[in-house]
C-alpha cells in the first residue's frame, strides 16, 4: 500500500531518471534537450503532487466545499513551466545556430571539428 | 524612497531591461544600461551603509506578511554581495561602447538586446542575493542563467555557441536540482521563507526527505558555482564569451552561487545540521583541495590566456570552498572576503585581456608577444591583477589568502596551509608565463599595436587600483566579511 | 497550403474564436482559472496557426516584428510600472491595495487586472517572436 500510495512520487523518480539519462547518454544535441525537458517536467509532477490534499477540490472559492487543494505549488510550478519553455526554446535556438556553424548536431562530430582547428 | 531600496535594487535593472530593447541601437541603449548599472551600484552602497548602521533590513513585497509574502531580507552578507555584484556591473557597463559592440556576433539593430540580456543577468544576480524567499532564489537564478547563456553565445568564435549550449545543459540540471531541493523542503515544512524554514527545519531534520533535499541543494549549487569536479562547463564558457561578458560573469555569477550555498547551509539548514549531522565539510575539503591543485596545474598548460584564467577561476573557487570547509569564523571570513577580492582581481585581469584582444585581435599566448612594451598601461593593470591573484603582499589577494592560512593553522591543518602556499607558486608560473611573453619576447615583425583607448583603460585601472587599495585598507572587504561570517555562524561579535 | 481549401477556411472560422477565447481567459482570470500566461499563449497560438496556414510573409504583414518588439517590452514595463505605483502611493512595492484609497480589495483587483494584462501582452508577443525566429531561419 505504501508503494501505491506514493504512486506520483515513483513516477517523478522514474521520469527524472529517464530524462537525466538522456541528457548524459545521448550525443545528439536535440535529444539532450528532449531529455532535459523530461527532467524538468518530472519536477512539475513532484510539485503538483504535493499540492494535492485528499478530498480537496480545485482551489476556486465556492459555497459548498470546505477543503481546497493547496494552490501555492501550482503557482510556483507555473513559473517553473515558463522557465522550462524559455530554456527549451533558447536551447533549440542555440542548436539551430550550431547546425549553421558546424553543419552537424552530433556532439562528437562537433568536438572533432573543434579539435582540428584548435587551440 | 529610502525604505524601498531593497525592492528598487532589483526593480531598476528590471525596468531598464525592456526599456533598452525599445531604445534605438548605439548610444541610447548603452547609456541606459550604464545608468541603470551605476544606479544599482549606488543603491547597493546605500544598503550596505544602512545595514552597517542599523542592522538587517526586512522588506515585505506587496505588504504581505511573512511567511505568506515574499520577503527581501538584507543583512551584512547580502549587502556585501550586492555591493560586489553591482560594483562589477557598473565597471563592466562603463567599458567603451564601440569596443563592446565590435566583439559581438550580432547585426547592429540587435545590439540593444545585448544590453537587455546584460541587465536581466544583473537583475537576476542582484535578486538572488537580496531575496529571503527560497523559491524566489530559483526564479532569479534562472533569470540570470538564461540571460548569461545568451550573453556567452554572442561571442564571435563559433565555439561560443557550443560553450553556451553546454552551460545551458549543466546550468539547467543544477537549477532543477535546486528546485527539487526547495520542493522537498516545502513538503516537510510548508513554508518558503528562509527565516521560517530555519525555524521549522530542526523539528523534521531527522527525516530522509530533508536529507534528500540537502543533497539536491548541495549538488545543484555545486554545479552552479563550478566546484571541482562539476566545473567542466566553465572554461569554455569563459574562454569564448565576449571579453566584457567574461569579466562580468567571472566576477559575479559563481560568487552569487557560492552565496546561495552559504545561505542554505548556514542560515536555512543551520551549522549543526550541515556540518555535524551531514558532515558536509568532509566532502568539501578534499574536493576543494583537489580542485585547487588540479585546476592550477591545468592552467599552466593553456595556450589561450582567457582559458588559462578560467581554470584559475576554478582554483580560486576551491580556495573559497576550502574556507567554508574550515567552519570557523576565520575560515569563513577568508572565503567571504575572497569573494570580494577575487571579483576585483578577475575583473581586472579579464578587462585587461579585453583591451589586449581589442588591439591584438586574439588572446592566444603567442600573439601577446611584445604587448608589454606597446601597451604599457594595459599590461600594467594585468600585472597588478596577476600579483593580486598570486597573493603578493599589499594586494587584495594577499589579504584573503592570509586569513585562509591562519584559519587552516588554527585548526592545526598545516598540510592544508602548505598546499595553499604551494598552489600560489603555481599561480606565479602561469601569470609569469604571460608576463614573460608580453614583456620579454620581441613583437612579431610588422605588428604595430597601439595602447588601448581611454574608454577601456579607465574602468580597467579603476579595478586595478581597487586591488591595491583593498590590500592596504581592509576595513570594508575583511571587516564586513568578518561581520557576515559571525552572522552565519551565529557567533556574537 | 494554397491548394488546401479546408484548412484555409477552417482557419478563417477558428481564428476569431481563438482570439475571443484568449480574451475570455485573460479577463476571466480575475474570477476563475485563467490569466495572462494562458491567455497569452492562446492568443499567440492563434497567430501561429495563421502563419502556418497562410505563410510567414502574410503573418508578418498582419503582426509586424516591430509591433512584437514593443509588445515584448511593454508587458514587462506595465507589470513593473504598476508595481512601482505602490511605493509612489505610500505602500510597498507590488502593493496593489493602495491603488484605491477607499476600497483596498478593489485596489487589489485593479492591480491584478493590469498585471495580468502586462503578462498577457508579453507572453503572446514572445510566443509569436519565438515562432518567427525559428520559422524565418534559413529562408
Amino acid at each position: 500500500m505504501q508503494i501505491l500510495g506514493h504512486f506520483n512520487y515513483w513516477i517523478f523518480i522514474v521520469l527524472m531518471m529517464c530524462g537525466f539519462y538522456m541528457v548524459i547518454a545521448s550525443d545528439n544535441l536535440i535529444k539532450k534537450l528532449v531529455g532535459l525537458s523530461i527532467f524538468q517536467t518530472s519536477v512539475f509532477i513532484l510539485y503538483i503532487s504535493m499540492g494535492k490534499i485528499i478530498g480537496g477540490t480545485a482551489p476556486i472559492v465556492i459555497d459548498k466545499a470546505a477543503v481546497y487543494s493547496n494552490p501555492l505549488p501550482h503557482v510556483l510550478i507555473l513559473t517553473a513551466i515558463v522557465v522550462g519553455v524559455a530554456t527549451t526554446s533558447l536551447g533549440l535556438a542555440l542548436v539551430v545556430r550550431i547546425q549553421e556553424a558546424y553543419g552537424t548536431i552530433e556532439a562528437d562530430e562537433i568536438l572533432a571539428q573543434d579539435r582540428d582547428d584548435s587551440p | 524612497m529610502i525604505a524601498h531600496l531593497p525592492a528598487l535594487q532589483v526593480v531598476i535593472p528590471l525596468i531598464s531591461a525592456p526599456l533598452c530593447a525599445l531604445l534605438p541601437a548605439g548610444r541610447p541603449a548603452w547609456l541606459a544600461a550604464m545608468a541603470a548599472s551605476w544606479l544599482a551600484f549606488l543603491i547597493a552602497a546605500l544598503l550596505l551603509y544602512q545595514v552597517l548602521a542599523h542592522g538587517p533590513i526586512s522588506y515585505l513585497m506587496g505588504g504581505w506578511p511573512i511567511p505568506w509574502g515574499i520577503e527581501y531580507r538584507v543583512d551584512a552578507l547580502n549587502a556585501y554581495m550586492l555591493l560586489i555584484v553591482a560594483a562589477i556591473g557598473a565597471a563592466v557597463a562603463s567599458f567603451g561602447r564601440t569596443i563592446v559592440e565590435q566583439r559581438l556576433s550580432l547585426p547592429l539593430n540587435k545590439h540593444p538586446w545585448f544590453y537587455t540580456a546584460y541587465l536581466l543577468c544583473l537583475t537576476g544576480l542582484l535578486g538572488i542575493t537580496v531575496t529571503g524567499d527560497a523559491f524566489n532564489v530559483f526564479v532569479f537564478l534562472e533569470i540570470s542563467a538564461l540571460s548569461s547563456y545568451v550573453l556567452i553565445s554572442v561571442g564571435r568564435d563559433r565555439r561560443a555557441l557550443v560553450a553556451a549550449y553546454q552551460y545551458l545543459i549543466m546550468g539547467t540540471v543544477g537549477a532543477t536540482f535546486i528546485l527539487i531541493g526547495i520542493g522537498l523542503l516545502y513538503v516537510m515544512t510548508g513554508t518558503l521563507n528562509m527565516g521560517d524554514l530555519a525555524a521549522r527545519l530542526p523539528a523534521v531534520s531527522g527525516t530522509r526527505t530533508v536529507r534528500a533535499a540537502f543533497a539536491f541543494l548541495t549538488v545543484g549549487t555545486a554545479i552552479k558555482l563550478a566546484l571541482f569536479p562539476l566545473h567542466l562547463w566553465l572554461p569554455n564558457a569563459y574562454a569564448y564569451a565576449p571579453s566584457p561578458v567574461t569579466a562580468f560573469l567571472a566576477a559575479t555569477a559563481t560568487k552569487v552561487a557560492i552565496y546561495v550555498m552559504l545561505r542554505f547551509f548556514f542560515t536555512v539548514f543551520g551549522v549543526k545540521f550541515s556540518f555535524e549531522t551531514m558532515q558536509l565539510d568532509k566532502i568539501l575539503l578534499p574536493l576543494s583541495l583537489v580542485g585547487i591543485a588540479s585546476a592550477s596545474l591545468v592552467a599552466i598548460f593553456q595556450t589561450n590566456v582567457k582559458r588559462m584564467l578560467a581554470y584559475s577561476s576554478v582554483a580560486q573557487i576551491g580556495y573559497m570552498m576550502l574556507g567554508v570547509s574550515l567552519v570557523s569564523v576565520t575560515g569563513l571570513t577568508a572565503s567571504i572576503s575572497h569573494l570580494f577580492n577575487h571579483a576585483l582581481m578577475k575583473g581586472t585581469l579579464f578587462m585587461a585581456l579585453g583591451c589586449v584582444s581589442y588591439r591584438v585581435g586574439a588572446t592566444r599566448l603567442e600573439r601577446m608577444a611584445g604587448v608589454g612594451r606597446s601597451m604599457p598601461w594595459t599590461m600594467g593593470a594585468f600585472v597588478i591583477g596577476g600579483l593580486s591573484l598570486i597573493g603578493v603582499p599589499l594586494t587584495a589577494g594577499f589579504v584573503s589568502k592570509w586569513y585562509l592560512i591562519v584559519g587552516a593553522l588554527e585548526k592545526g591543518w598545516w598540510p592544508v596551509a602548505a598546499l595553499v602556499l604551494a598552489t600560489s607558486l603555481l599561480a606565479v608560473i602561469y601569470i609569469g608565463r604571460v608576463v614573460e611573453v608580453a614583456y620579454f619576447k620581441p613583437a612579431p615583425e610588422g605588428q604595430r599595436v597601439e595602447e588601448a583607448p581611454l574608454a577601456l583603460l579607465v574602468p580597467t585601472w579603476a579595478l586595478a587600483l581597487a586591488n591595491l587599495y583593498f590590500g592596504l585598507e581592509t576595513s570594508l572587504n575583511v571587516g564586513v566579511a568578518r561581520l557576515a561570517a559571525q552572522g552565519l555562524l551565529g557567533a556574537t561579535p | 497550403m494554397k491548394r488546401y481549401t479546408i484548412p484555409r477556411v477552417g482557419t478563417k472560422l477558428l481564428l476569431p474564436l481563438i482570439l475571443l477565447f484568449a480574451l475570455y481567459v485573460q479577463f476571466h482570470g480575475d474570477y476563475g482559472p485563467g490569466g495572462g500566461f494562458q491567455a497569452g499563449v492562446i492568443f499567440g497560438a492563434g497567430f501561429i496557426l495563421y502563419a502556418l496556414i497562410y505563410g510567414l510573409d502574410n503573418a508578418r504583414r498582419l503582426m509586424p516584428p516591430w509591433v512584437l518588439r514593443i509588445g515584448v517590452s511593454l508587458g514587462v514595463l506595465i507589470y513593473a510600472g504598476v508595481g512601482l505605483l505602490g511605493p509612489l502611493l505610500g505602500g510597498q512595492y507590488l502593493d496593489y491595495a493602495v491603488l484605491d484609497a477607499r476600497d483596498p480589495a478593489h485596489g487589489q483587483h485593479l492591480g491584478i487586472l493590469w498585471v495580468e494584462l502586462g503578462v498577457g501582452i508579453t507572453v503572446s508577443s514572445v510566443m509569436v517572436t519565438i515562432f518567427y525566429a525559428f520559422a524565418g531561419r534559413g529562408r
